[in-house]
């Protein structure tokens, strides 16, 4: 094609035609340019994959990958060192289940008064003034956990509670992740038809029983992708669980004590001194790989629901 | 629904009786009253835990603020630590950030929008895109150290300026392309026909009209993804941003500190002092952040009016 464009280029040597050849290939060179932008995406995805992989396998040479998934020590700093992933996944999922337990029915029961009961006006300044919330640097939230919400627990409902501790990290995640599950659970919501709405009233129920017994149940698939996505985003934060719930690599449900979440272990060895290609370098691949997988579950589960919501209407 | 509905109302007119709704109108409303509350105050937990938290680190960290603060170096004494190198730090890293990002971005974004045909290639790269975006702030940083830092060491100086950069710039890559995406989708079809109609090319029509009708969503957008860049602190830690530093950054190369690692620093220290230091150090992290938004506000508005 290019050789025929030429061709006619020079049998047909008008200047209209000359331009139009330089401004052709300047065309197809933008082109190229723009392509090869939007396929660092498809490279950042194939480096996060290679260097993952790469660095784990390393690490599982030196460890085997079933005391990986089944020891119940995690004790990487130590002489004769231990890698059970499921410590440091059972912190995970404890500040995770915290956090949820907050942030699903506030974020929930937002959503609702966001769609259903604010007017027009109301919900033009609420929605970006909870949207400020998920703007908030994270740091900001691990200061805030460690010098104001511990202490205020300490002082009130739980004496003795450890400075360091799982309850306040997870409670401050919570927070955090309102606006991400009141806002997907909102468009989920919104997206539901007037009719159903209208049809519950005319059968007399009250706006109430229309929210909680027609709404919600046909708001249901957007509602659990937001709270997947939520559960996400919880399991991949970090720093408010590096400052404030210690790094205390143990195996409990305890919510006063003090976990080391994947996340918190990557900071810690991070902030370190560690030498290229040592086994704790390693680690901490092999523990982010573990995050990696975790989260790309979740986010196409999540993706999954939000899609079936969409077809649903 | 519909249908479930509709065989409650059969059933009770049948022959057992059993009503379905219960008559007891006020018990129902006073629940309603009571939801209606409940939904409101669940609405604002979330405002007033921010308001709570903006109030508890200005009450902290605004005494502790200074010029001195501002203009010194970390150290050893919390009464003599300072900002100054990591406010530099920060700003190298914003400046660098934005220069890679927003063309790769905005780049990406319109061959996305205004080229791309709907090949599998295409719908993969889309995909991916969105997964991008869900992926942990500390995996990017993994990433940075795994490429940047140790296999591209030599060109980026390792631990420096630029790796922690090009580690944040794609972080916020997926936002830039997302944000501008759907700028550019609002952009009528006319726009795009009349110009091919006036014998411009795709590109002469993307320069000249759609890229100027795309900015103010596009600029929102940006600056929003570069504000987040600014607040990151997982990924730069483990792409090596030392905490303490005695010295300005002085090049690219260069390697460094940011306000949010500083921060970071100053709050794992056990002595009460560093952590108010922390609280003025959250205080200037925040003001940059309210900068940044506004005038991505401020440029919004003005755009908008004019169009």
């Amino acid at each position: 094609m290019a050789a025929n464009a030429e061709q006619r280029g020079r049998s047909e040597a008008g200047m209209w035609h000359r331009e139009s050849r330089a401004r052709h290939l300047r065309e197809r060179a933008i082109k190229i340019v723009l392509a090869a932008c939007a396929y660092v995406s498809v490279l950042t995805t194939f480096g996060i994959v290679f260097v993952l992989l790469f660095e784990t396998i390393t690490f599982f040479r030196e460890v085997s990958i079933v005391e990986f998934l089944t020891s119940t020590t995690w004790s990487a700093a130590f002489a004769n060192p231990q890698f059970g992933i499921m410590v440091l996944a059972g912190g995970t999922l404890l500040t995770t289940l915290i956090a949820i337990a907050v942030a699903l029915p506030v974020g929930l029961l937002a959503a609702i008064f966001l769609s259903e009961y604010a007017s027009p006006r109301l919900r033009r300044w609420l929605k970006p003034a909870l949207e400020i919330l998920a703007g908030v640097p994270t740091i900001v939230y691990g200061y805030f956990a460690l010098t104001f919400v511990t202490p205020l627990l300490r002082a009130t409902i739980f004496p003795d509670m450890t400075i360091f501790n799982a309850l306040s990290a997870g409670l401050v995640m919570g927070v955090m992740i309102i606006p991400t599950i009141a806002s997907v659970s909102e468009d989920a919501i919104y997206a539901v038809p007037r009719s159903l709405r209208e049809g519950a009233y005319a059968l007399g129920a009250t706006k109430r029983e229309t929210a909680t017994r027609v709404v919600l149940p046909a708001a249901l698939s957007g509602i659990v992708a937001a709270t997947i996505l939520g559960i996400s985003r919880a399991v991949g934060e970090t720093m408010i669980v590096a400052v404030a719930a210690g790094n205390l690599a143990q195996l409990t449900a305890n919510p006063l004590q003090s976990v080391q979440t994947m996340t918190a272990y990557i900071v810690q060895v991070a902030s370190g001194d560690t030498g290229t290609g040592t086994l704790t370098y390693n680690t901490i691949f092999a523990v982010g790989a573990t995050l990696f997988v975790m989260t790309l579950i979740l986010n196409i589960i999540s993706y999954i629901f939000v899609r079936r919501f969409r077809e649903a209407y | 629904m519909v249908t479930k509905s509709g065989t409650q109302t059969t059933q009770k007119g049948g022959p057992e009786g059993e009503p379905v709704f219960k008559s007891s109108t006020s018990a129902r409303h006073a629940l309603d009253r009571v939801f209606a509350i409940l939904v409101f105050v669940a609405t604002m937990i979330g405002l007033v835990v921010l308001a709570v938290l903006l109030v508890d680190i200005a009450w902290d960290g605004i005494p502790r603020l200074s010029w001195d603060f501002m203009t010194s170096f970390p150290s050893v004494i919390p009464e003599n630590s300072g900002i100054y190198p990591a406010l530099i730090g920060s700003l190298w890293l914003l400046g660098l950030t934005a220069l890679f990002s927003v063309p790769l971005g905005v780049g990406a974004a319109v061959y996305l929008e205004e080229y791309a045909t709907d090949t599998w290639m295409n719908r993969l790269i889309e995909v991916n895109i969105s997964n991008l975006a869900g992926v942990p702030s500390i995996i990017y940083g993994l990433l940075g150290l795994g490429i940047f830092v140790n296999l591209l060491g030599s060109v980026t100086g390792g631990q420096s300026i630029i790796s922690g950069a090009l580690t944040l710039s794609l972080l916020i890559l997926p936002v830039i392309i997302i944000a501008t995406r759907e700028s550019l989708r609002t952009i009528p079809g006319a726009v795009r026909e009349g110009g091919y109609a006036l014998g411009a090319t795709r590109w002469e029509v993307i320069r000249s009209h759609l890229l100027p009708m795309a900015l103010p969503g596009a600029l929102t957008g940006t600056i929003l993804a570069l504000s987040r860049a600014i607040g990151e602190t997982a990924p730069l830690i483990v792409v090596g941003a030392a905490t303490f530093i005695t010295f300005a950054p002085a090049g690219p190369q260069s390697s460094y500190s940011a306000l949010p690692i500083q921060i970071y620093s100053w709050v794992s220290q056990p002595q009460p002092a560093f952590q108010l230091a922390a609280a003025a150090g959250i205080v200037v992290l925040m003001v940059v952040l309210l900068l940044t938004n506004s005038v991505a506000i401020w440029l919004r508005n003005k755009y908008q009016r004019r169009a």
